[in-house]
């Protein structure tokens, strides 16, 4: 059977036709899906772990006791992974274990544009890249076979393209190896200096062995057309330089990233008068045929940042442009917001009004940075608002810790928030602390987490008490506010950053596009009472906007006006009306 | 056959993933191979969104570039203005007439066009409007919005009506299958 299938539901397809029998991630853009659709399996277990470390762990637990396994996350998402990859790459595996690693080349949902690729090549453990949805499958079930022939953790990866299009896909049955029996092997599982020294010529050997594959793999393809032009591509890249060049040149599409082969690389070129190198962010092809004194063009030409699409291929190699029209008068740009009815939105009100300096995080509450609301001084990774508040008050001192908060949401405190708040609290500063809880991890797209008292498939389970473990750590102020009550909350935090003492503010409001949630009809405006003061437009509601007053109005002023599809009720925006003209 | 594309572009939460993959499942009873690709993530929230749907004998890349559109399917009349340029000469718009502040107009820094779409009628488009979010509250649901306008691509498109209601079973849950439906019918009387 065909059927059209998202590049993440794909993999988890291949998941399921591997047989593999445990599943542990961490959602981030563009990965969540996989992980997703694999918990739609009875067949496999699966879950969310707190973070990627933890994620890998787990895999490498369930493979070490002889079950294919998994782990998937975002590019940032392996950073937090490293450690354990790192070693995994010395240990090897007993049952398969396959890694996903989405890359965001272009930015669409990330901090950063890192070429994941490096990790796989410092940690020794092997890489392919499918194109294609067919592909994530196929190779999903491929690199379980390379993990347990090579040894090894295999990383496939994926890119926001590749993971986020549909295309056709043909459907197998599962399949479940045997699971292998666990043998303790300390020499291979017991990373003390003296196994992991005897363990390194064992990974070179492995790297070896796996870099001979690579010369005769049917993951890597070749098609020879016109050769005045030779094209070395992977993944998404491959898409776009076909659809550019069709005919007009040759292809050695490279599916296995890590190790390279050289032979075949070296023999596509002989043949093609030009060669050119065509990859997304940092030059590893490039610099692996150069390596090897092959002679090919790539990043001068390609450039080191965004993606390639077709359009640039045919600028680049064929000097066509495109033939476009355009909109005649400036068009303005539509950033991400909250949403309407958003509980952080209260809460970054109340941040602005106090002008203080927010340590920011990575969320739904990252949007708190952008106008109106403007309340945020850096984002940096996921958990890095709390440590990086203790550094910034030890640097500055008193004065300082009174005038300054770390904001952070449920998920991304149980992430790596938790660890920053132990050194607040053993290394003593005043820092406050303001934990965004809304119940769910929003801006991945809704998953649980260990607070929400829910699990992967939805079932019930533990769910974290935040202020008993923020007392357990040491902190004793610990508050909840609700930020729907903006006046309320704005005391409470001018309360807590006037103590001589480290707090934590707990600000606990579901997400409004939580199912559950119920709510309130949607709020008008009188026109009678509003007076056109534009006060409410301050706390960046979608619905809000400012109109023209109906015919026959005798006002001169605009009036607002509540966009009833997109309002919610939740009343916010009352508080910021002093003629009372926002009601029900 | 050459490749065709198609762009749908709106504003995050206004359900083009819905209408995207019901013209993928279009494209494909119709034994040709489709690619569609999706976002997800930041822009979500409220941002500028937009998904490609591509068919033909076989799809290479899944992104459509400036002036490779053959329609562009928008749910907000500034988005219509914002991807006009990917639209190819020839090619067909299709747009909601709702409009959507973002948050720059809503905070000052920047004006609405006024009469987008008369101006990109100007230029010579074939532009087909509709009042989407109005006959989808007709059905029962602003949220329908997306498949209204799906009841008019499908009348701008040749391909019979009952591989459209084939692909509407495929891709809407049941429970909200006669109100799709019934939005769908309606998409497709207004033009
Ligand atoms: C290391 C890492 N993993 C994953 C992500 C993707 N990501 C961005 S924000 C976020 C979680 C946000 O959830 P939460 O902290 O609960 O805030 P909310 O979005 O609900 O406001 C995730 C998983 C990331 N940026 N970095
Ligand atoms: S998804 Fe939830 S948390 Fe995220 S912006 Fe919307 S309401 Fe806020
Ligand atoms: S009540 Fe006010 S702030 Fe809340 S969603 Fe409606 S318009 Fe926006």
């Amino acid at each position: 059977m065909k059927k059209l299938m998202l590049g993440n539901e794909a993999f988890a397809r291949g998941l399921y036709e591997a047989g593999c029998e445990f599943v542990s991630s961490y959602p981030g853009t563009p990965s969540t899906e996989v992980t997703e659709f694999a918990a739609k399996y009875d067949e496999m277990y699966a879950e969310w772990a707190p973070n990627e470390k933890v994620a890998m762990e787990a895999a490498l637990g369930a493979s070490i006791a002889g079950k294919r396994s998994f782990c998937g996350m975002k590019h940032v998402g392996l950073n937090v992974a490293a450690d354990p990859l790192y070693t995994a790459g010395y240990t090897g595996v007993n049952g398969g274990m396959v890694i996903c690693v989405a890359d965001d080349p272009g930015l669409h949902s990330s901090q950063n544009e890192q070429d994941s690729r490096h990790h796989a090549i410092a940690s020794k453990v092997l890489m392919v890249e499918p194109s294609d949805s067919q592909e994530c499958k196929d190779f999903t079930k491929l690199a379980f076979e390379l993990s347990e022939k090579f040894d090894s953790p295999v990383i496939v990866r994926m890119s926001t393209r590749i993971a986020h299009s549909q295309s056709t896909v043909e459907l197998l049955d599962r399949v479940v190896p045997e699971t292998k029996p666990y043998v303790k092997n300390p020499a291979k599982f017991v990373m003390v200096p003296a196994n992991a020294k005897r363990r390194h010529p064992e990974v070179e050997q492995k790297l070896r062995d796996a870099a001979k594959y690579a010369e005769t793999s049917l993951l890597n393809k070749v098609e020879y057309n016109d050769t005045s032009i030779g094209i070395i591509t992977a993944g998404d890249c491959y898409l776009y330089a076909k659809e550019a060049m069709g005919d007009k040149a040759s292809y050695l599409k490279l599916g296995m990233i890590n190790p390279l082969p050289v032979e075949i690389i070296r023999d596509f070129a002989s043949k093609c008068d030009k060669v050119y190198v065509i990859e997304e962010l940092d030059d590893v092809i490039e610099a692996h045929c150069k390596k090897n004194g092959i002679d090919v063009v790539g990043k001068e030409v390609f450039g080191w940042e965004y993606e390639i699409s077709q359009s640039i291929v045919r600028e680049k190699l064929l000097g066509e442009k495109p033939d476009t029209m355009a909109f005649d008068e400036p068009v303005p740009v539509r950033p991400p917001v909250m949403c309407a009815g958003c509980p952080h939105r209260g809460l970054f009100y109340c941040l602005s009004q106090l002008g203080v300096y927010v340590s920011g995080d990575i969320g739904c509450y990252t949007l708190g940075s952008a106008a109106p609301l403007n309340a945020m001084d850096t984002t940096i990774c996921m958990g890095a608002s709390i440590s990086a508040l203790h550094g910034y008050n030890k640097a500055l001192g008193a004065e300082a810790e009174k005038k300054s908060v770390a904001v952070i949401g449920d998920s991304t405190f149980m992430h790596s928030g938790m660890t920053g708040l132990v050194n607040v609290a053993y290394n003593a500063t005043n820092s406050t602390v303001i934990i965004l809880d809304n119940s769910i991890t929003g801006m991945t797209g809704h998953q649980q987490n260990p607070t929400t008292g829910k699990n992967l498939k939805g079932d019930p389970a533990a769910a974290v008490d935040l202020e008993a473990l923020c007392h357990a750590i040491g902190i004793k102020s610990v508050r909840v506010v609700d930020p729907y009550h903006m006046a309320e909350t704005k005391k409470v935090i001018e309360e807590e950053l006037a103590k001589e003492e480290p707090s934590v503010i707990i600000s606990r409001r579901p997400c409004a596009l939580l199912k559950y949630v119920k709510h309130n009809p949607p709020l008008h405006v009188d026109n009678d009472k509003c007076v056109g003061c534009k006060q409410c437009l301050k706390i960046g509601c979608p619905a809000i906007s400012m109109k023209d007053r109906p015919e026959g109005d005798a006002k001169k002023t605009k009036v607002s006006v509540i966009n009833h599809t997109q309002c919610v009720g939740c009343g916010i925006c009352t508080e910021m009306c002093k003629p009372g003209a926002i009601v029900e | 056959m050459e490749t065709k594309s198609v762009m749908i572009v709106g504003v995050g939460g206004q359900g083009t993933l819905l209408a995207s993959r019901i013209l993928g499942n279009v494209f494909l009873a119709q034994g040709y191979d489709v690619k569609v690709s999706e976002v997800h993530g930041m822009s979500q929230r409220g941002g500028s969104v937009v998904t490609y749907v591509k068919y033909g004998e076989k799809v290479y890349s899944p992104v459509v570039e400036l002036g490779e559109a053959d329609v562009i399917i928008s749910f907000e009349q500034l988005e219509s203005a914002r991807w006009l340029p990917y639209l190819k000469k020839g090619g067909k718009l299709v747009t909601s007439d709702q409009t959507l502040d973002p948050m720059p107009v809503i905070t000052g820094a920047a004006v609405y066009p006024d009469d987008i779409i008369g101006k990109i009628k100007a230029k010579g488009v074939e532009v087909t409007a509709v009042d989407a979010l109005g006959l989808a509250e007709q059905a029962g649901t602003s949220k329908a919005a997306n498949v209204v306008l799906m009841g008019v691509v499908s009348k701008k498109l040749p391909f019979e009506e009952s591989v459209w209601q084939q692909a509407l079973e495929q891709c809407v849950p049941a429970k909200f299958l006669e109100l799709n439906k019934k939005a769908f019918a309606l998409g497709r009387e207004a033009v």
